[in-house]
């Protein structure tokens, strides 16, 4: 089986794998980092979106092998010293979920979108998840949300 | 999903002569992993192109866009060179699905996968654009052959494309509202070579329409395609949208983009 190695929430790993093995699977199932969910499994509801070098993907359409090399972060990855990501703290603040199942990848996502788009608009922050499905809040909470850690973000 | 032999090659020609009857080159992998799942498609061997350097880069010179293989909708979208030479470009890959898909799928994948309702095979069409594979250079009118079906042969890859830049373009959907693929889009194009209409999503595969084309030669604006139907015998019918809907959906589209090219 070939090796695949790359640098997750800053650490080196490195594991043989079948080449069939999506991204997701390696995170969940060799690294036992289960906070990335699989929702879909056909590229709809962004519940395992990660970041690879910086950039949100959908984890479940994407192979480990493709990622060599890779730096990629996951929702493990974003408190820093027992601190919440302002993302993730805007989220608890305002009740931007309810059962939680979209929340890693929504998250995620939120991030790349405020990390590119500094400062977002209503429109702006609602077109930039157009990847991630949530059955439970209605969006107005998670918009809240990601308007109130753009703030904090330094955007 | 069936398992394979994954490779990893540092150049096109090391690509090209992995290539076998039962192999499959690998983009992104946002139209060709979900196929795989499905196990429509079952590759013995998956020959990934995103490690090949030089392959991804986009370039810009006075009379056309050249944008490589594996560059991303999403850089294709952020890049300033091509939203100052050509708008309709960087605005059309801007309206791809969603940032995660623009994130990794790329311009090469979409045009060679020639989805019937992708929106990159209207740009390449409607700019009379021309596509260079390892082998050869193939015009935009020669290249996309069915649905599905274009005209690179087994063990060819399309290395890059380059977009002349138009006079004005403009490229309008009407898209799905989950996937954003295009129910029916259309993109204007005028050259000076005259004007150019390519309808994506519609029919089988991405064509031109000619007569909205000899309209809008005699008068570039959107009045000059009032009357001008278009049959919608050939055109795609499903859950989203019947035939004569879309046929309905190709003059108003065309109409906007008429519009938004200035005309
Ligand atoms: C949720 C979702 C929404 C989407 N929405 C849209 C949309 O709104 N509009 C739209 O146009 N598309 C849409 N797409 C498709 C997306 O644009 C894909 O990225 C694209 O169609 C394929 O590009 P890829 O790089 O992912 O190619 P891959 O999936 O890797 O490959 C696709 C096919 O092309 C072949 N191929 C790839 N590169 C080459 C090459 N250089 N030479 C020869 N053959 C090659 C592969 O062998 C394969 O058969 C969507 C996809 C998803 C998952
Ligand atoms: S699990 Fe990946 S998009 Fe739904
Ligand atoms: S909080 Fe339940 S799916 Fe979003």
């Amino acid at each position: 089986m070939p090796n695949v190695s790359m640098t997750v929430n800053g650490k080196a790993v490195s594991a043989e794998v079948e080449p069939r093995t999506l991204l997701v699977q390696f995170l969940r199932e060799k690294l036992s980092l289960t906070g990335t969910h699989v929702g879909c499994d056909t590229s709809q509801c962004g519940a395992c979106v990660v970041h690879v070098d910086g950039k949100s993907v959908k984890a479940c359409t994407t192979l480990a092998l493709q990622h060599e090399g890779a730096d990629v972060t996951t929702i493990e990855g974003l408190a820093q010293n027992g601190e919440l990501h302002p993302m993730q703290a805007a989220f608890k603040e305002h009740h931007g979920l309810q059962c939680g199942f979209c929340t890693p990848g929504m998250v995620m996502s939120a991030i790349d979108l405020v990390n590119t788009h500094p400062n977002p608009d209503e429109q702006t922050i609602r077109e930039g998840l157009e990847g991630n499905i949530c059955r439970c809040t209605g969006y107005q909470n998670i918009v809240k949300a990601v308007k109130a850690a753009s703030d904090n973000m330094g955007g | 999903m069936y398992d394979f032999n994954y490779h990893r090659p540092g150049s096109v020609d090391e690509a090209v002569g992995l290539i076998n009857e039962d192999a499959k080159i690998l983009a992104g992998g946002q139209s060709l992993l979900p196929t795989m799942k499905l196990r429509l498609a079952q590759p013995s061997d998956v020959i990934d192109l995103g490690a090949i350097p030089g392959l991804s880069d986009i370039s810009v010179d006075g009379s056309s866009v050249t944008i490589g293989a594996t560059a991303t909708h999403a850089s294709v979208a952020a890049s300033g060179a091509v939203a100052g030479a050509i708008p309709a470009l960087a605005d059309l890959a801007s309206g791809i699905g969603d940032t995660q898909v623009r994130n990794v799928g790329t311009m090469g994948g979409s045009v060679a996968n020639a989805d019937p309702a992708a929106d990159y095979p209207a740009a390449v069409v409607g700019l009379g654009a021309t596509v260079h594979t390892n082998s050869r250079s193939i015009a935009a009118d020669d290249f996309f052959t069915g649905i599905f079906e274009t005209a690179l042969e087994e063990n060819e890859i399309l290395t890059k494309v380059s977009f002349p830049v138009p006079e004005a373009a403009a490229y309008v959907k009407f898209a799905n509202p989950a996937s954003r693929y295009a129910i029916v889009g259309v993109f204007v194009a005028k050259t000076a070579d005259g004007v150019r209409v390519a309808v994506t999503g519609a029919g089988g595969s991405v064509f031109r329409a000619s007569a909205m084309e000899a309209a809008l030669n005699a008068n570039f604006s959107a009045s000059a395609l009032d009357g001008i139907a278009v049959a919608s015998d050939d055109l795609n019918s499903d859950l989203h949208a019947s035939a004569e809907y879309r046929a309905h959906l190709v003059a108003v589209m065309a109409k906007r983009a008429v519009q938004a090219a200035g005309g």
